[in-house]
Parts: C-alpha cells; structure tokens; sequence
C-alpha cells in the first residue's frame, strides 16, 4: 500500500486520543530516542505521577500543556513498514468543534474513540455527524479504557449495538469497532492477551490496510483554473489540479461557465509533458484555440458541474458573529470568489440528535441548511458527486475571518436561474431614449439630517432639467413593498436588499433613482452598492447629531431620549459614517439650495469621470 | 499516485494559490536541503514561466562558505531573482554567536527578518517549514497569518478546510505560508533523490575540521571560529543534517556519502534533526513557539 493514509482521530475531552497516537508511535518504535527522552522528563512534571504520559507528544502549544487539552489539531507523520501515515489529532472539546472539523476536512478516515466506562455520548454523535458532514467515509470507533471495565466482552457488545444504530443515519462506506486501552496498549499494535473473545484486527493493522481510494469517479473530469501561466506570446497554458477523472490530448473539453469548447493541445505535469492525466495530478493544459480562460474558469468534460447562482448547502457555523439571513459574505469555492448572500436559513441541525429545528440565527458551532445567493454566476456540483466542487468557505467581508465551511446538497431551480432573456430593449437603448444616464443616488445619514428634503429639492431641479426620475423613501416602500418587515436585524438587512433590487430595476428602466434611507451601517450599504454596481452614488448627509437632535423635527429624538424608542440611530444605535462617499453634504453649514447645488455639480464631475 | 507524488502536487497548488492571489510574494530561500526542495518545486509549479516571486535569502554573515557559493551557482543557473538581506545594524555592532547567544539568533535572524519582509513590502512569504519537525510547528496551519508586528497568535488561527485557502489581510498584516508543511525528513531525501535535486555538498559525509561542543560537533569554517582552551580541531568524517550558522550547527559523524546512504541513516535515526541545531536548546521545550510568536519563522 503506497498510498498516505491521513486519518482523524477524535474523541470527548478525557476519551484519550494524544494517548492513543503517542503509544502506536511508541510501539511501533517509531520515537527518536531524544523525543523519548524528553517524554521521560516531562512525564515526571506530568500528570500520570511518573508513568509515560504518551500524550505529553502530542498536546504541544504551551496553552495545552496548562490546560491537559488539546486546543487545536496536531498533525503527526509515521511510517510503518506498510505505509505512511498523517494523523491529525484533534480537539474534542464542544468549544472547539471547528478546529475538529479542520481535522476532518483533511483526512479519509476517523479513529473515533469511545470510553468503555461511559458507551456512546452525545459527542461521539457530534464528532460522527461533523466526520460525515465534511466528507469522511471511513470510520474505526476505538473503543477504549477497556482496562477500566475489566475488558468486558457484554460492556463492548452493548456498544457495537449502540453504534450500529448511531451509523445508520449516516452515508459510509467502512466501518469497524476495535476494544482498546491506550494507556495499557491492549489491541492497539499487538493483539491482546486480556480480551480473547475479541477475534477481529489490531488498530495499527487494520490502518494499514485499510483501502479508502475513490471508486473511479463517475464525475467526469473537473479542472478548476488557478492561474493562466504566459511566460511569452507563444505559450498560454492554464494552470490547476485535476479534480476528477481524466483529460487526454486530443480531448473536447468545455470551459464553464462561459461553455466554449475546445480541444486539449498539450499537458504538462510540472515540466513534464505528458499525453494524458489523472484526478490529483498538477497541471498546466494547453488548448488549440484562443478561448476566453482565466483564475475560477472550470474546464470540463462529461462532468455533472452546474453554472446557477443559488444552492442549499450545510453550513458548519466557525464565527464568534453570528449568522443572521440575508448577510453578505465573499464564498470561495475551488478556485472561484465571488460575494454571496445567506437568503434563507432552513432549519438547524442538532448536531446531537440529528433533529431539523427551526432557526433564525446560527451561532458558533452549530450546523444548519441555507439557501445561498452569489452575486455572478457560479460553477458548481453537489459535494456528494464532486468534493472540490461541492465545498465552500465564506469570509466576513470585514473581519476577513473564516465564518463558515459548507457543502453543497443541491442546486435550486428558480427564476433567476432561468438564463437573462436577451431583450431588445436594452438599458443603454432606454437611457438613450430618455437622453440620461441612469443613476442611483443613494443618501445617507441621521434622522432630521435633511436628506429627504434635499432629495425631494434634487429631484425638482432634475426634472426641471428634463430628467426622468424617481424618489424612493420610506414612506412609499415602508408602507408598501416592505410592510411585512419589522425591525430586527435580518429584516433591516432585508429591507435594504430589496430597496436596492428595485432601484437597480429602475436603473435598467432608465431612471434616475434618488433614496433617502438613514441606512446607518457600512455593511449594509456596501451590499447595496454590490447589486447596484456601476449606478450607485453615495451621498452622506454630515450633519452633525447635534444640530438633527436640535432640529428634531418629528420629536422622535425626545422620544428616544425617553427611552421610549430602542434601536434609535445615533441614540440608542450607532451610525457607522461612509469611509469614501462619493459626495458629503452638511445642512449645518449650507443652505439646503447651495446643497443641492453642490450635488448637481458633483454628478456632472462624476458622470465626466466615469465616462472616460 | 504514490504518497510523494501527492505530497509534490499538494505543494504546487498551494504555491500557484499564493501567486494569483496575494499581491507580492516572496519565497524564503535558506540554502538548506528544504530550501532545494522548495525551488525545485516553485519551478515545476509554474513551469515553462520562471517562478512569478523573488527569493529571498536572510544572511547572518555566518553561514558555511559552501553554502554561500551554493547559494550563487543555483541562481545563476535557473535565472531567479535572488535578494540577500544583512541586518546591518546588527553587523555593525559585532553580534555574533560566540557573545551573544540567543540575542545573536533573535538580531540577525528574526529582527532580520522581520526588517527585510518591511523593506519590501512582501504580502506572502513561502517558508519551508515542516510539521514534523517541532512540536508547535506541528498546530501550525499552512496560510499563518502575523499581525503588523509579525507575530503569530496560536490560539486564533484560521480554520483551513479541504483546499480552500482565505488568504484575504489588511493592509500591514501578512502571510506565511507553508507548501511542504505535510513532507518529513525522509520524504524530503526521498524526493532529492527521485527528482535529481542537487544540494549543498555540507550534507554528505567528507573529512572536516571540527571541535566537539557540549555533544555537538562544529565545523571550524573560517577563522573567525574562536576556539575555547584546549580546543584543537580535528579531522572527522562527518555531515550535516541541517544547515545554519556553522558555529551552530552541529555535525554528526558518518560514512554516509551519497544520498542512498543518507536516506538509509535517517530510517534508522535516533535523533530527530532538530538536536543538532544548537539554538533550539535555549529556553526548553517550549522556545520555538516562544520565537515564532516573536515573528521567528
């Protein structure tokens, strides 16, 4: 067997897996002498009063040593006779559930251990579901501390049944359990004396062997592009790693999402060439004609890929800031970033019981189905046919933390998925009939600021001028399209989605788009910006709070300050002030007319701009 | 594939990630056998296009004059941008190894590091540091991210999932990155020999002159080795199994002079080759993770 095996070991926090690992390496004499030397030493300041504590190699971050946990997932290297082995060994602790899954993403097998004291628990459901969640198949449950029950053959069976009926809900392809002590050594390299009823295979042994390759996949072949290589005007190659299948010289493949076709010219493994390759190899392929390639292209052929902008996935929740529907993130998946919206959260999983439970936010740890939405169009398949093209991450666009792993179960058929009918009538055919160029000018800015009344005076002196236009405030969205929403978070992300979606339909129209909305946080109006594109002009209104709460015109400041109003922007509710608007406008110190002024003139400098 | 194979195409997906997405990259190049590893790999990664990044070497001014020469031969040969960074501060002071100890390792190497990845500016910088090699190496992920100071937080990396790297910072903050993290020593002799990899000649057995230190054994590599009362050098028969600074670099005695007969010492090695790196010892078990926070490699 030439093939690594990289496997996981798992387990609650006591279940002993630093143990389990430190004694196969022990065992199987595959400890530098000065390694063991030092676990000699350091047992002595140890835990296990003097006896080899093997998992002292294991827990190496100074923050564990304190602790006695394992923080975060250790990676060991080992070679027996019969293989190479990668074994990460991973925090069992619930708190540290996505550094598990870390472990996991990266390993073909799971050594799940359970404590022979206690059987089955609730985190060896945990850590089953989270395995089978991120693409595990293969699973050995070590069923340990048998010392501690006298090697008991009916405490173990009890186990195997509870085990089988854990099993049955997940989707494996092996699965064995094996009576262990990691302290003791039983059954981990050598068979032991002190379980006879026990006929089945040692730990190490049965790793050896174990075959966990990818039936020839049925996927077709899948090359997500990472970078075109052009070192001269003679070469263009595209650059990435096989994913699936297999491409030969000579091959039609087709490039997604645009579906150009074309033939494969060469292919280079490294700086070898070579006439055909396989899933997992590097390489750089050329083709015969000048199709339009680049970074997030994926070249197919015969593959059950998708292009298509919305798909259900399960997200494991990573972020300390919750998920709340319809925020924005930047997805990755394969070699392709694009913005994406969470629209809809499902439902969530427990992850102890398996139960769907109904959710309106995700919180650290949890897992829960969501319908997501990218902002351009996205090559994908479901993580069953195709785990490159089938798992994602989404970065917090501010924190740029990692918020969430997923995959993809199912792509979703609806009307945006239909392909953009082609009409005659185009945006630009529209904004020429009119003689204007489309806008959406998007104001911002306390309450009392006065952007309604400047957007109202603009939107005057527009149509005076001949201009087409329309003013969206809240009183005509509020009361209409949006009455269903209330005030908590999700539904202000929404309202601002939708009041964007319809400005920019009004921009497709033609129209020259004025809204006038506090809109207080930098989030939310980036996200506008993102649908609206090219159009959107932001103008904040910089009067101070001061000056609107002296003004106070509807009296809804003195109300705040009462505490009768909660959320109220500014008061009880920070204002997060545009970074780089576009235009800023102070009613404190112009006039409302020299601030209209100011505006017109800036859109005319802008519209030169953007014209060149 | 066999497990090298995998290894190799593992490293230059992550090598290619970092070219189309960070914004200057730089790959760190120590003249060790991991350092040839590391370029043997940038140029398949992007072949038939020489690697997109310079290299950068941190020199301590102390290094094996054959690592030097080395060093010379190899850019030349495959055309790379090869920058060489001094702390010349640190020079100007006199700080060596003999005086200085670990305040020499923290000037000339971290500080120098940290000064040379300011100067230019690098976003990314490849080491070819390995998990197997040091215990607080083996928690460290692939992408590891340093604050505008460079130092590393342990406690709150990134989660990395399958093969998808988030390799989004700020402006100030920067990467390090880690393409062979999954290789061992014996993976990293296996493929020298597979690919032909030429090294520097420190790593085969041949006669040198050295003195015996605390159990290690130091190449006396110039005159400016000082020698201690009653130290004579002899000649050894010895090689090298990692290579720095030569008055900390211990050698160990071997006939092991063609890479079968390395690769057959190191399966049946009784010392991890961390032991012969002297700075390691300073400050107990835990002084890697201790420098690395520091911004240390």
């Amino acid at each position: 067997m030439d093939a690594l095996l990289k496997f996981i070991t798992c387990g609650s926090v006591d279940d002993g897996k630093s143990t389990l690992i430190g004694h196969i390496l022990y065992d199987a004499k595959l400890l530098f002498t000065d390694q063991e030397q030092a676990l000699v030493l350091d047992s002595k300041v140890g835990s296990r009063g003097g006896a080899l504590d093997y998992s002292l190699l294991l827990d190496g971050l100074m923050a564990e040593r304190e602790q006695g946990i394992t923080i975060d997932v250790a990676y060991r290297y080992f070679t027996t006779e019969n293989r190479s082995f990668i074994a990460a060994d991973t925090p069992g602790h619930e708190e540290y559930t996505r550094n598990m899954a870390v472990g996991a993403s990266f390993a073909d097998l799971a050594v799940i251990l359970v404590d022979a004291s206690q059987g089955v628990l609730t985190q060896t459901r945990r850590h089953t579901r989270i395995c089978s969640l991120m693409g595990i198949r293969h699973f050995v449950f070590a069923v340990n501390k048998m010392d501690l029950v006298n090697y008991r053959e009916d405490i173990f069976k009890k186990i195997q049944r509870d085990i089988k009926v854990l099993l049955a809900e997940f989707n494996y392809k092996s699965a064995v359990l094996i009576p262990v002590s990691a302290t003791e050594g039983d059954n981990i390299t050598r068979k032991s004396l002190r379980m006879p009823w026990y006929h089945g295979p040692q730990l190490l042994s049965y790793l050896e062997q174990i075959d966990v390759s990818e039936d020839p996949s049925d996927a077709g072949f899948t090359m997500p592009v990472q970078r075109v290589c052009r070192p001269d005007l003679t070469f263009r190659g595209f650059q990435g790693q096989i994913e699936s299948g297999e491409a030969a010289v000579g091959d039609e493949i087709t490039v997604l999402p645009s579906r150009e076709k074309a033939l494969v010219a060469d292919i280079y493994e490294g700086d070898r060439r070579v006439e055909r390759s396989t899933a997992g190899h590097a390489v750089t392929i050329c083709l015969d004609s000048e199709v339009d390639v680049s970074r997030g292209c994926i070249l197919t052929k015969n593959s059950g890929a998708v292009v298509n902008s919305i798909f259900n996935a399960d997200l494991l929740w990573m972020d300390d800031i919750k998920l709340v529907a319809g925020k924005n993130y930047i997805l990755k998946l394969g070699t392709q970033s694009v913005p994406a919206t969470v629209m809809n959260i499902k439902y969530k999983i427990d992850v102890n019981t398996g139960k769907e439970v109904y959710a309106d936010m995700i919180y650290k740890n949890e897992i829960a189905l969501c319908e997501i939405v990218t902002g351009s169009r996205l090559v994908f398949d479901t993580f069953d046919n195709n785990n490159a093209l089938g798992s994602l991450i989404l970065i917090d666009r501010i924190t740029h933390a990692t918020s969430a792993c997923g995959v993809i179960r199912e792509s979703v058929s609806r009307g945006t998925d239909l392909t953009w009918h082609t009409m005659d009538i185009t945006k630009q055919f529209r904004e020429r009939q009119m003689g204007q160029k489309a806008r959406t000018i998007w104001f911002t800015g306390l309450s009392g600021a006065g952007k309604s009344t400047i957007a109202n005076e603009l939107e005057k002196r527009l149509t005076a001028n001949g201009r087409h236009t329309m003013l969206l405030d809240g009183d005509n969205i509020r009361l209409g399209l949006n009455k269903n929403l209330g005030f908590k978070e999700a539904d202000r992300i929404e309202n601002i989605r939708r009041i964007a979606e319809v400005a920019k339909l009004m921009n497709d129209a033609g129209l020259i788009v004025l809204t006038s909305f506090i809109s207080p946080f930098v989030r939310d109006r980036r996200q506008a910006r993102e649908i609206i594109g090219g159009d959107f002009i932001e103008v904040y209104v910089s009067t101070p709070l001061e000056d609107c709460e002296r003004r106070d015109p509807k009296g809804l400041y003195a109300a705040a300050r009462r505490g009768e109003l909660a959320h109220f922007t500014g008061i009880s509710s920070p204002y997060e002030k545009p970074e780089n608007p576009e235009i800023t406008v102070d009613t404190s110190k112009n006039s409302m007319e020299e601030c209209v002024d100011i505006i017109l003139k800036k859109l005319e400098s802008l519209a030169e701009e953007r014209k060149n | 594939m066999n497990h090298l194979d995998e290894l190799e195409a593992e490293a230059i997906y992550i090598m290619r990630e970092v070219a189309a997405q960070c914004e200057k990259p730089v790959m760190l190049y120590s003249i060790g056998k991991d350092s040839s590893v590391m370029l043997h790999l940038a140029l398949k990664a992007f072949y038939p296009e020489k690697p997109p990044f310079p290299f950068l070497h941190v020199n301590t001014t102390w290094k094996f004059q054959e690592m030097i020469s080395f060093r010379d031969k190899v850019s030349e040969k495959y055309g790379i941008e090869m920058l060489e960074y001094i702390n010349k501060e640190g020079l100007a002071q006199g700080i060596n190894p003999f005086d200085h100890g670990s305040a020499y390792t923290d000037i000339m190497k971290t500080q120098a590091l940290k000064q040379a990845l300011n100067q230019y500016g690098f976003t990314a910088a490849f080491g070819g540091g390995r998990r197997d090699e040091e215990k607080s190496r083996a928690k460290e992920r692939i992408f590891s991210f340093r604050n505008f100071e460079q130092a590393w937080d342990p406690k709150n990396q990134r989660p990395e999932m399958w093969k998808l790297f988030n390799t989004e910072i700020y402006k100030g903050e920067s990467i390090r990155v880690f393409p062979i993290s999954n290789w061992t020593e014996k993976d990293i002799w296996q493929y020298i020999k597979r690919e032909n990899i030429e090294i520097v000649p420190l790593y085969f057995a041949a006669p040198r002159p050295v003195v015996e230190r605390e159990g290690n054994l130091i190449m006396v590599d110039d005159d400016r080795m000082r020698l201690k009362e009653g130290e004579e050098p002899v000649i050894k028969k010895v090689r090298f199994r990692t290579l720095g600074c030569y008055p900390l670099s211990g050698g160990v005695e071997s006939e092991a002079d063609t890479l079968d007969g390395i690769i057959r010492e190191t399966l049946s090695a009784v010392s991890s080759e961390r032991t012969s790196r002297v700075i390691d010892k300073d400050g107990g078990a835990a002084s890697m993770e201790k420098r690395k926070r520091e911004g240390y490699f």
